[in-house]
């Protein structure tokens, strides 16, 4: 429980961090930081996972991968902002780019979490 | 946006902090009550979390985010945002994929999206009467 509180309080920072980079610096409109923190946390999970495996290149005991997987990109990642900027696109009007958000958001994750997990896997292979 | 005073990262800490954790103790009690094959506790954490954020947005933030620098870091960035989880959505995903369960893969992610979408609706319409 500690490792998830420790690992989600890193997460959630690093979201914040990274949406004020994307927004501030990147000029990016916010609902695209949040689509690409998703989609960052949903690639490095899947690779992270497959690393951390017991058989694995980086093999990881449970408390760590809990505070990592859980933990981590469970509080990088985010369902409930993404559908509050999803909400304000539609209740703006803005129909398409709401639907395109919320539906092109998860499925650009699923993508990522595939990405990542396939790396991962091509990572272990490549050690023996 | 957002001002990274000091008292704000340590509000989102904070806040992730217990956000991420009451995830993990939803989701898991969830999964062994249903000792669950599909994951309900994931989808329960995020559609619940939406609905809370949507409460929020509509009753007490819906002035500019800057009066409540402090609460809304706390609450919004930190709590609800690590409270839901968009990363173990995909892993779960992934995985009923690679259980040749691609039906409930698909209908993961359709109540996922509806669900989250539908609760944040209907927070902010609820919250909205209180405000």
């Amino acid at each position: 429980m500690l490792a998830i509180g420790v690992g989600s309080a890193l997460g959630g920072l690093a979201r914040v961090l990274t949406g004020v980079v994307c927004v501030e610096v990147l000029a990016w409109p916010l609902p695209v930081a949040t689509a690409w923190v998703n989609f960052s946390g949903a690639f490095l999970i899947g690779l992270v996972h497959v690393l951390t495996l017991p058989e694995a290149r980086y093999a990881a005991g449970v408390r760590l991968r809990q505070g990592l997987l859980a933990g981590f990109f469970g509080g990088y990642t985010t369902f409930s902002i993404l559908s509050a900027e999803t909400l304000a696109l539609l209740e703006a009007g803005a129909l398409v780019a709401g639907g395109v958000h919320m539906i092109g958001s998860s499925a650009l994750a699923l993508l990522g979490v595939a990405l990542g997990h396939g790396l991962g896997l091509r990572l272990n292979a490549s050690r023996k | 946006m957002i001002d990274l005073s000091p008292p704000t990262i340590v509000s989102v800490l904070l806040g992730s902090a217990l956000g991420g954790m009451a995830r993990f103790a939803v989701s898991e009690w969830v999964a062994r009550s249903l000792r669950e094959t599909f994951p309900w506790g994931t989808l329960l954490v995020n559609v619940t979390g939406a609905l809370t954020l949507g409460m929020l947005l509509g009753w007490v933030f819906r002035a500019p985010a800057a009066q409540f620098a402090g609460a809304y870091a706390f609450g919004v960035l930190g709590f609800l945002g690590s409270y839901t989880t968009v990363s173990s959505f995909a892993l779960q995903s992934l995985f009923l994929v690679q259980e040749r369960r691609g039906g409930a893969a698909f209908g993961y992610a359709v109540l996922s999206i509806a669900g989250c979408l539908t609760a944040v609706a209907a927070g902010f319409r609820l919250g909205g009467l209180f405000g």
